[in-house]
Parts: structure tokens; C-alpha cells; sequence
């Protein structure tokens, strides 16, 4: 719970219904770490990004990103995360600039003209600035959706699925942006149950399932993925019990 | 200073998707057109039925042309998910509301007196020399309606059957705003104008105004988190 830790959850529960989303989760990612969290659809993973950024009350338990009790004061907490998801959060009758712009004014950004477009450029989306994002085709919306989770320069992003529906070249330049990212210092906290990206530079990966916290990796993509593997055939969908 | 230029932010978006795709808009004007244009064939202009049901005739129209817009509000929302984008950045969720509200207050507003006008023109309805009160009337009553239906229309949109989902929750809270505005523009436009009538339901109607603006502003993050 330093300064140097970007995320705090401690005892997180949440329930929908009767149904728990997530048991007991406890976790900590110091700043600059590139932590994966693997499993299952419906493990609990999106629940888990979801209840960092406060999109989601938890049952129980209490959440803080770089410092920030982020059920107390939700909206400095989410001036520090930016979230990418499959879901881009555009509006397509809006042009990609006025999709960035409402974004910087929600933010309160200063200078919003010129970083508006410095992040077109840097997505290669000049040309299409001002064509509503409607037409854009789906490699070109996360471009966006990319730039638009980065403009305020968030010190945790958070990713959920991002990979998910991307055609090659947009999952190429997906992961070359978590390299910089990473490279850069930045924390990013990553939802996948698709190790078939070979993600580089991650420092941790945390395996969810049925919402608990079953165990944690170091080491490479390529090795993870054989683990991974070997977890899901040992704990089939519909076994009882939680293993290692 | 923040929350209202967060809530101008969200206002400026929806009216400028408004006037890029126009369809509140123009759902609401095409409805509005064909009930006027069909009680236009069942009354005659001047008649005595036309003084009589025109102020419940003319807020029926408003009320049904404002669901089909309130319907649209939020769906333009879950289009990509753009809500959670919203609700993603660092802004009171009220502002999210009240932008909303902003936008919708405004389309109906529009849509209303163009509306107006056709049932000024097609019924010979005298409503000139007495339209500053009708103004206020409108602005008071439509206030009320855009209040519940914005809160209603967020929660009807995570809903499976939306479009039925907002009426059946809408009418039975906005019934007061109905009465109180029916029975203000009839006191209004009585021959002589009835003003003690009318200032009394104008009084309803901010006294509602007054608590359905307050109350979705205080409970929109319980209608907005999952």
C-alpha cells in the first residue's frame, strides 16, 4: 500500500443475485508492472477490471488506485485508468476529432486541440479525422478506441479482451502499443483467456477461477500458455472444486 | 465549474449527434404531425369540441412524441457501449444526467412548438395573444416530463423490452404533469383566461419539477451502477 503500488484490492466480493462474481479477491500490482489476468469466460476477470474502475460497487472489500480510495472519491480514482476493451466506447454518429475532444473535456485536459491531434497522428487516423467514426472499419475504431483510452495519459490502463474481433494488423499494433506501454513504465492490468497474442514484457500473470484467485506465474508467454493449458484440462467446466 | 462544463460537454454531444442523424427529432415531428393531421379530419376548426379537448388533445400529442424521443435517448448509448465510456471518465455520473436531461428538455421543446404551430394553424386555434403563458406552461410541464423520462429511460435501457418498459413506467409518475398541464393550457385559453387556475396548476407543476430534477440527481449512480 505504498506510493509505489498502482493497485490495491483487498477482500473484494461482489455478488450478482445469488451468484458470486468474486470470492475473497486479494491483490496488489506495484506501478509499472504488466500484470495478466487468465481464465475462463465468466472466471471474474471483467468484474475484477470493472470493480477497480468503479464502474462496478463490490459486495465487500475496498479498492485503491495510486493512492486513491476509488470507492470514496471514484471520480479522482478513474483520472488515473484508462480502459480498453473490445467494446470501443466511440459514438459513431460522432468524427474520430469529436470523439477525442469529448473525451479531453471530460477530462478537463488543457491544450485539448493539440493533443487531439498529436493522438490522431500517432493512431494514423489524420486523414480520417473528421469522417464519423461510423465508417471506420473495426481495425481503425480500436486505433481509436486506443488513443482515446490514452489521451489523458493514465498511469493504469486496463485491458479487457482487447485482442477480441481484431483483425491482424490491429492486433499487431495492439501489441506493439503494450510494449511501449510497458517499456514505458506504465502499469497495465490485461483480462485475457487467449494466450495466442504471445504477449511480451509481463511481469505476472494471475489466474482467476469462479472468481477466486487460483494461482500465479512468472516467466514467458510461450511458457504460461503450456501451464494454462494443463490447467484448464485438469479442471474441466463443472468440476466442483477449486485446484492448483 | 467542472460538473457544469462535464454536463455541457455531454449536452453539446447529444445535440450534435441530433443534428447529424435526427432521429428523436424526427420520429417525434412525424407523430406529432399524424395526430394532428387526424384529429384535424375527426373535428372541425372553430368547433366547440376543438375549444373544449384541444388542451388534452395537444399535451396528448406531446406526451406520446416525447416517449418515442425518450425511447432513443439512451439506446444512441449502448451502441458500442458509449455509456460505459462516459461512466469510465472522471465526471459526476449526475453530469451524465443532467446533459441528458439538457438534450432531451430541448428536443422536446422543439418538437413541441413546431407542433404547436400546426394545431395553431390546422384548428384556427387562437393561441397568439395568450402564448407567452403557453410557454411557460409547456417549459413547466415539459421540465417534469423530461425529468422522470430521462431517469426512466436509463433504466429502461438495460432493460430486455425497453420501448414498452418506458411507458408502463413513465405515464403512471408523469400523471400529475399531465393533469396539472391539461388544466393549466385549458384555463389559459378560456374565454376570458382563467388566471387564478392556471397560476394554481403552474404552482403543481414546480413544486414537481422541483423534486423530480432534485431526486434523479441524487440517485442516478444507483441507476447507472451494475
Amino acid at each position: 500500500m505504498t506510493a509505489d503500488t498502482a493497485v490495491v484490492v483487498e477482500n473484494v466480493e461482489k455478488w450478482f443475485g445469488l451468484n458470486p462474481a468474486l470470492a475473497n479477491i486479494s491483490l496488489s500490482v506495484p506501478r509499472g508492472e504488466f500484470v495478466v489476468l487468465l481464465g475462463r469466460n465468466g472466471a471474474g476477470k471483467s468484474t475484477l477490471l470493472r470493480v477497480m474502475a468503479r464502474l462496478v460497487r463490490p459486495n465487500r472489500g475496498r479498492v485503491r488506485i495510486c493512492g486513491v480510495e476509488i470507492d470514496q472519491d471514484p471520480e479522482r480514482g478513474r483520472e488515473r485508468i484508462g480502459l480498453v476493451a473490445h467494446q470501443t466506447f466511440l459514438y459513431p454518429g460522432l468524427t474520430a476529432r469529436e470523439n477525442l475532444r469529448l473525451h479531453a473535456r471530460l477530462h478537463g485536459l488543457e491544450g485539448a486541440a493539440q493533443r487531439v491531434a498529436a493522438a490522431l497522428s500517432e493512431a494514423g487516423l489524420n486523414l480520417s479525422a473528421d469522417r464519423p467514426v461510423r465508417g471506420f472499419s473495426r481495425g481503425m475504431q480500436q486505433r481509436l478506441a486506443i488513443a482515446r483510452a490514452t489521451l489523458h495519459e493514465p498511469e493504469l490502463v486496463l485491458l479487457d479482451e482487447p485482442f477480441t474481433g481484431l483483425d491482424l494488423e490491429a492486433a499487431e499494433l495492439l501489441s506493439e502499443r503494450l510494449r511501449q506501454w510497458a517499456a514505458a513504465g506504465r502499469t497495465i492490468v490485461m483480462a485475457t483467456h487467449n494466450l495466442e497474442q504471445g504477449l511480451q514484457g509481463v511481469s505476472r500473470w494471475i489466474l482467476l477461477d469462479r472468481g477466486r484467485i487460483v494461482t500465479e506465474w512468472t516467466g514467458d508467454s510461450a511458457a504460461v500458455r503450456g501451464r494454462y493449458r494443463r490447467f484448464l484440462q485438469a479442471s474441466p467446466l463443472g468440476s466442483g472444486s477449486l485446484r492448483n | 465549474m467542472k460538473f457544469w462544463s462535464q454536463t455541457a460537454a455531454i449536452l453539446t454531444k447529444d445535440l450534435l449527434t441530433e443534428y447529424r442523424t435526427k432521429d428523436v427529432l424526427a420520429s417525434m415531428l412525424l407523430f406529432g404531425l399524424l395526430v394532428i393531421l387526424m384529429f384535424h379530419f375527426a373535428f372541425e376548426p372553430d368547433s366547440e369540441e376543438i375549444r373544449k379537448f384541444g388542451p388534452g388533445l395537444l399535451w396528448m400529442t406531446f406526451i406520446f412524441a416525447g416517449l418515442l424521443g425518450m425511447n432513443r435517448s439512451f439506446v444512441g448509448e449502448k451502441e458500442n457501449d458509449a455509456l460505459e465510456g462516459l461512466m469510465l471518465s472522471p465526471v459526476n455520473w449526475s453530469s451524465i444526467y443532467l446533459g441528458k436531461m439538457l438534450a432531451n428538455l430541448l428536443l422536446l421543446l422543439l418538437a413541441e412548438a413546431i407542433i404547436l404551430c400546426l394545431f395553431s394553424l390546422l384548428f384556427n386555434y387562437a393561441i397568439w395573444p395568450r402564448i407567452g403563458w403557453m410557454a411557460a406552461i409547456t417549459f413547466l410541464g415539459t421540465l417534469g416530463f423530461a425529468s422522470v423520462g430521462t431517469l426512466l429511460a436509463a433504466v429502461s435501457a438495460n432493460t430486455r423490452m425497453s420501448e414498452v418498459m418506458l411507458p408502463v413506467l413513465l405515464v403512471p409518475l408523469v400523471l400529475p404533469v399531465i393533469l396539472s398541464v391539461v388544466l393549466a393550457t385549458a384555463a389559459n385559453f378560456a374565454q376570458p383566461a382563467e388566471e387564478p387556475v392556471m397560476f394554481f396548476w403552474m404552482q403543481v407543476l414546480a413544486a414537481y419539477d422541483i423534486i423530480f430534477v432534485t431526486l434523479p440527481l441524487m440517485t442516478f449512480d444507483y441507476v447507472l451502477e451494475k
